[in-house]
């Protein structure tokens, strides 16, 4: 497992996809990404199903406010742990309380307002940084345990 | 993506395989009320079996599936969560109030045939 994960630390190990407006397909590809990703650095299939919900999540944020933006995943190591980060950026149209989003059960949109406050539960690092009328940008990361 | 209903019994039955988009699903729950319209199917069965993640957007669309079918008088059965589908909504806070859920196909069809008048 930690050979494996090893060998996609590196050039190979990093993956960006575009992200256009309203596009849901994008969902698919990038939930399929994130569990090959974590798949292949040996997660168990709780933490994949974890790391692909948690993108799921975010991304279907981005997509539903019909924003272009991008996510990039890399594959990471730290004091010999491997683990997957996970970047969405887009040039939506932010959001104004983030203190709130994160605590959930909020909701402008479709989902139950969880959606950003559960990828965080979901995930072992969470940032979300946002600005009115700039965009978002949401940091994750998942370690093998 | 065209979502299948079959019928079993006097029952309708949703296999979901893979991704559902937004238009799928308005397409399928249409589809569902009309054909227990013209069928007066007893219930619905939704099998979840081959799908992989379940978000919090996927979770609301279940939630409005079921509350349609039961304003029409119908009740619905969800089966067929995987083990780390089941781990995920749970952590996410989604564990699907109001819906009834079982293990399988077979458990799902026995408990809907306890619900029929």
């Amino acid at each position: 497992m930690a050979e494996n994960a090893n060998a996609l630390v590196g050039d190979t190990a990093s993956l960006s996809i575009n992200i256009q407006g309203r596009d849901e397909m994008v969902i698919v590809t990038a939930r399929g990404a994130a569990r090959e990703l974590s798949r292949e650095l040996g997660f168990g299939i709780v933490d994949q199903t974890r790391v692909a919900t948690a993108i799921s999540e975010i991304i279907r944020n981005v997509v539903q406010y019909a924003s272009e933006g991008e996510v990039q995943f890399r594959v990471i190591e730290e004091n010999g742990q491997p683990g997957l980060e996970m970047v969405v950026v887009d040039q939506g149209p932010g959001i104004a309380d983030v203190e709130r989003v994160l605590r959930g059960g909020y909701s402008t949109g479709n989902g139950f307002g969880r959606g950003i406050s559960g990828a965080r539960t979901l995930m072992d690092d969470f940032e979300l940084q946002s600005e009115v009328g700039r965009g978002t940008r949401v940091w994750m990361r998942k370690w093998l345990r | 993506m065209n979502i299948p209903v079959l019928q079993i019994e006097r029952f309708l039955i949703v296999s979901v395989q893979g991704e559902l988009k937004d238009n799928d699903v308005t397409a399928l729950q249409q589809n569902l009320l009309e054909r227990l319209r013209r069928t007066e199917a007893a219930g619905v069965l939704i099998d979840l079996t081959a799908v992989e993640v379940v978000d919090s957007y996927m979770g609301r669309l279940l939630r409005d599936t079921a509350a349609m079918i039961r304003l029409m008088g119908v009740p619905t059965v969800v089966v067929g969560l995987r083990p780390a589908v089941a781990v995920t909504l749970v952590e996410l806070g989604l564990d699907l109030p109001g819906i009834h859920t079982d293990l399988n196909l077979e458990r799902g069809l026995t408990w809907l045939r306890t619900q029929m008048r």
